[in-house]
């Protein structure tokens, strides 16, 4: 086989190690039986294939899951469903009062609005631990963050407010990379001025009468940071991807998606009408292997090639942690003359010398990548989405973006946060703040993960993420974590079916340059003795090498959608 | 004595043979013959994928050429060079340095510029700073939320009130949220675009009805009725929807709301008009609403509305409830100008008098699309010559169900003086007289 430009080849599966007996291929990775794995795990390797391509280091992991804390995690869900039947049950007949909303009398004979199965899963387990999400809070979502106490006097399928503020809790689950959540400062100054003078409003579309002088500067504003031709801004980061997919691809077209894409890149490929294939999380051999049958036999049944194929990736993946392989999705891209359309809504501001994203992380021209989006909520501290590119793509957007047509443009003092937090990472607003934030959170990142790895926990993702997801399988200490973390004055963010697989559910810490070593220390100190309590410390230090991932190669997933 | 049985049964064997009818020892016979060919007959094999070699593989991957991402626009894509207005969009709007009387932002109430407003969202800014940085489910509900929705759902006089942070959002998350694959939704054929995206997000059938006509519902109803009987057991698990507008943003009329339902189980709505600030909600009865805060896509899936926005809409409901009066108000002035605008030569006025965002179309169309676009834009440029701000409804042409014609569309709001909607209605007819004649 002729080596590409990247030295992408299709290779034969890896079969020395004994990783393929009585292993299963998920997600890329074999579940290899313990004796063969220990052997292969002395070796950890982690230099990649491709290692021409990383101009640095890429680490990352996924330890498997613990035989013992996997069959744990399967009984202890299997009880709740019993509970969960029983008591559905007990509701059924009466035997126990109903608290949820049910529907009225007339309308009783009606088909019924939900399907009962769907509705098991809220009932009989989120219901128990809902207290961990939906928390209220009163201040701003900085560093620290206050609460408000909620009670719950019938096993939370109703909550009051004690009217208790819990002050100063450590926050470690708001999007907040940057630390440019904040309510005094230069660009609150600036939104402020702004708001006196426009108000807050727009009332009307892009296309219509919405487009302002603002918006103007932000897109050009925009299109300077990513280092790209032009940009454009939109007012929702999920109806970003939900309204310009369609607009870029429709029958006809072919869309490689990673396994794990977000919510609003799966809504957007949907909608579009164009052909859908799902590859391994992060896979590179998987996504060869797709475009390369896509090229050589077309379109299904018809037999016609492909109008065009676009690849949609993520910067960062928030539930895993992991960085995609951009350099060797580039190669593949350019091998076979696919379009990338790159996710940046978590890396921008966070990856980079400079903040400008996984682009910048892995040294790479920003024209390669065909469609770089991103939102302004994580790192800036606004609200919406963006689409950098060539001018002939932003020109196209303007015409016929679903969004320009009809929904509501930016607000102004939203504009103009996200306009004077963009120049500060710039430095052009004459301080070092930004240069000095995107260095805190690079280095909060790297001492978080050393510590924690350190302490035994399993953490998932790349080692310069600052997305930490921490592993705690069973339901029951789900609602346990979450509610002995808040005890401690900490807020973490708890995360279970159906965002994550059903056994791998997980606490995901989101740091900040805002979190100082001290804040940091804290709550090292109490994820390590609420680690203790509930046994969450399960790493063996065994992670799997990244490159004995035999591929499958008679999986080919298709999925006419 | 073995062999004495074996022989001896051996000549029964032989007897019997003699002793069959023909066509019996026949048909025997060529079964066997049948059985001995198909065991030695090459098994027919389907053909599989052509086998391509390698070498064959790697020339079609270099032959393909893709399409070019986006198709070129043309430079004078009517859509392409956006107006750009320097300031607040308010009744006073300086469009591309033009200072004009604003008859195109749905500023209805004209609570854009209200400092009450504008002080309310200062001081939600002083306290949070501008983002949520995180969904509802993380750390993303303030208190201005809670109450936003409390106070939402009380001027509603519903149980439940759903905030989204985009108004486009809201529409389309909730109906996929309810109507998946395999349910019935009757909608009007004038719908607007968000719904119609919901519609297609959520897989349903779709059966679209003539623009407010109840008899035609009715029909499709009564249609749909004789189907279920046809299938019960199908019927029983199809779950059926009706979806209206309130006020179509297309015809600028409204819905037959009496003849159609006797109570609404959910009403989605838009803070980005009449509220003048940034969003949407849904209200209805908590059986109904609480659903969406699992299910609602925009709502699961994307950070909350930044508080300075929520506080901007509580405070204008505020400001609603205690002026009840600037609702007549608004409804005089739309009476007033759509009036006035009656006898236009070569423009009808299309939607209700009491409607205040409604269409100027033209009389008779030219044969093309584009040119009736370009007539409406030479009224639209010639008007705002003349100091009266307006535009065109804009629509993506390719992407909707049932296209609306071009047309221009008017907005009325609280601000504009009796003396500003005469003007702006003797400027439309005299700029009408000269472009379409």
């Amino acid at each position: 086989m002729r080596p590409g430009p990247g030295g992408c080849c299709c290779r034969r599966p890896v079969r020395a190690n004994g990783c393929v007996t009585n292993g299963e291929v998920r997600n890329g990775y074999v579940k290899s039986s313990a004796s063969a794995a220990a052997a292969a795990a002395g070796q950890i390797h982690h230099v990649t294939q491709n290692g021409g391509l990383y101009k640095r280091p890429f680490n990352e992991a996924f330890e498997e899951t613990p035989m013992l804390v996997a069959v744990l995690t399967y009984v202890g869900y299997g009880v709740l469903t019993l509970f969960g039947y029983l008591r559905d049950f007990l509701r059924h007949w009466r035997i126990e009062k109903c608290h949820h909303a049910t529907e009225r009398e007339e309308q009783k004979d009606f088909v019924s609005l939900y399907q009962d199965f769907e509705n098991f899963y809220t009932r009989n387990l989120y219901m128990r631990i809902r207290d961990n999400w939906n928390r209220p809070i009163c201040s701003v979502p900085g560093a620290r963050v206050d609460i408000m106490e909620r009670q719950s006097h019938d096993y939370n399928w109703s909550f009051k407010y004690t009217g208790n503020i819990i002050k100063g809790v450590i926050n470690m689950g708001s999007y907040n990379y940057l630390g440019f959540a904040r309510n005094t400062g230069s660009c609150q100054e600036a939104a402020a001025k702004v708001l006196e003078e426009y108000g807050v409003g727009v009332c009307s579309t892009r296309q219509e009468i919405g487009n302002l002088d603002k918006h103007e500067e932000l897109e050009e504003l925009v299109a300077r940071f990513l280092g790209v031709e032009a940009a454009m801004a939109y007012g929702m980061g999920f109806a970003t991807n939900s309204m310009n997919i369609p607009a870029l691809v429709g029958k006809g077209c072919l869309i490689l998606s990673d396994e794990l894409n977000h919510a609003s890149l799966v809504l957007g490929a949907r909608l579009s009408g164009a052909t859908i294939r799902i590859f391994k999380h992060n896979n590179m051999q998987s996504l060869e292997k797709l475009l390369k049958d896509a090229i050589v036999y077309g379109q299904p049944r018809t037999r016609r090639p492909w109008k065009k194929i676009l690849i949609l990736v993520e910067g960062i993946y928030s539930m895993e942690g992991s960085i995609v392989r951009l350099p060797e999705v580039i190669a593949l891209k350019k091998k076979y003359k696919a379009y990338l359309y790159l996710d940046e809504a978590h890396s921008i501001g966070a990856l980079g010398p400079t903040g400008r994203g996984v682009v910048e992380y892995f040294g790479l021209d920003p024209e390669d990548v065909d469609v770089m989006m991103g939102t302004f909520t994580k790192s800036f501290g606004a609200s919406g989405g963006y689409i950098g590119g060539k001018k002939e793509l932003i020109d196209y957007l303007r015409t016929h973006s679903h969004s320009a047509v009809y929904a509501t443009s930016l607000s102004p003092p939203v504009v103009e946060q996200i306009i004077t937090s963009m120049k500060c990472i710039m430095g052009q607003d004459g301080t070092s703040l930004g240069k000095e934030c995107v260095q805190q959170l690079a280095e909060n990142t790297r001492y978080f993960r050393r510590r924690l790895k350190e302490m035994g926990f399993i953490i998932y993702g790349n080692e310069d993420s600052p997305v930490v997801p921490l592993m705690l399988y069973m339901p029951a200490k789900i609602g346990a974590f979450g509610r002995e973390m808040l005890k401690r004055n900490i807020g973490v963010v708890v995360v279970g079916f159906p965002a994550t697989p059903i056994i791998e559910s997980r606490a995901r810490f989101c740091l900040s340059a805002a979190h100082t070593k001290e804040i940091l220390d804290t709550a090292l100190k109490e994820i390590d003795e609420v680690g203790d309590l509930l046994q969450l410390k399960y790493s063996r230090h065994r992670l799997v090498p990244l490159l004995d991932r035999p591929f499958d190669e008679t999986t080919y997933e298709e999925t006419e959608d | 004595m073995a062999t004495a049985t074996e022989q001896w049964v051996l000549v029964e064997m032989v007897q019997a043979l003699y002793e069959a009818p023909a066509y019996h020892l026949i048909l025997e016979g060529i079964l066997i013959l049948w059985i001995i060919r198909l065991l030695f007959s090459k098994t027919y094999k389907l053909q599989e994928r052509s086998d391509l070699t390698v070498k064959e593989k790697e020339e079609l991957i270099e032959e393909w050429q893709p399409e070019p991402l986006v198709p070129p626009v043309p430079k004078d894509h009517p859509a392409l060079n956006y107006n750009i207005v320097s300031g607040p969009p308010s009744h006073k709007i300086v469009v591309n340095g033009k200072e004009c009387i604003n008859f195109a932002s749905f500023n209805f109430l004209g609570l854009l510029d209200n400092p009450r407003v504008k002080a309310a969202a200062l001081a939600s800014l002083k306290k949070y700073g501008v983002g949520t940085c995180g969904p509802r489910g993380f750390y993303g509900t303030f208190d201005v939320h809670l109450d936003l929705e409390d106070r939402l759902a009380k001027f509603m006089k519903t149980e439940e009130a759903i905030i989204y942070s985009y108004g486009f959002a809201t529409i389309a998350s909730a109906i996929p949220a309810y109507s998946k694959r395999g349910d019935i939704v009757f909608v009007d054929r004038a719908a607007c675009f968000a719904i119609q995206k919901g519609l297609q997000a959520s897989r349903s059938d779709i059966k679209l009805f003539k623009h407010n006509d109840m008899a035609d519902l009715e029909r499709l109803l009564k249609e749909q009725e004789i189907e279920d009987q046809k299938n019960p057991r199908k019927a029983r698990v199809t779950r059926r929807f009706i979806v209206v507008e309130g006020l179509y943003m297309n015809t600028g009329t409204i819905c037959p709301l009496p003849e159609l339902i006797d109570d609404i189980d959910l009403i989605s709505a838009n803070m980005e008009n009449a509220l003048a600030s940034i969003g949407g909600f849904c209200c209805g009865r908590s059986f109904v609403i609480d659903h969406q805060r699992l299910s609602g896509q925009g709502y699961c899936f994307s950070a909350s509305l930044p508080p300075l926005l929520a506080a901007a809409a509580i405070e204008a409901l505020n400001i609603m409830e205690e002026n009840p009066g600037i609702f007549a108000v608004l409804k005089e002035k739309c009476r007033q100008i759509h009036k006035a605008l009656q006898g236009i030569s070569g423009l009808k006025v299309v939607g209700e008098s009491f409607s205040p965002a409604f269409h100027l179309q033209l009389e008779e169309s030219t044969r093309s699309r584009e040119q009736d676009v370009r007539l409406l834009q030479e009224i639209v440029d010639q008007c705002m010559n003349k100091n009266i701000a307006l535009t065109q409804a804009r629509y993506l042409e390719k992407e909707e169900k049932c296209l609306p014609p071009p047309s221009i569309r008017v907005v009325v709001t609280v601000e504009q003086t009796e003396e500003e909607l005469e003007r702006a209605a003797s400027t439309i007819k005299e700029v009408a007289q000269v472009v379409l004649l």
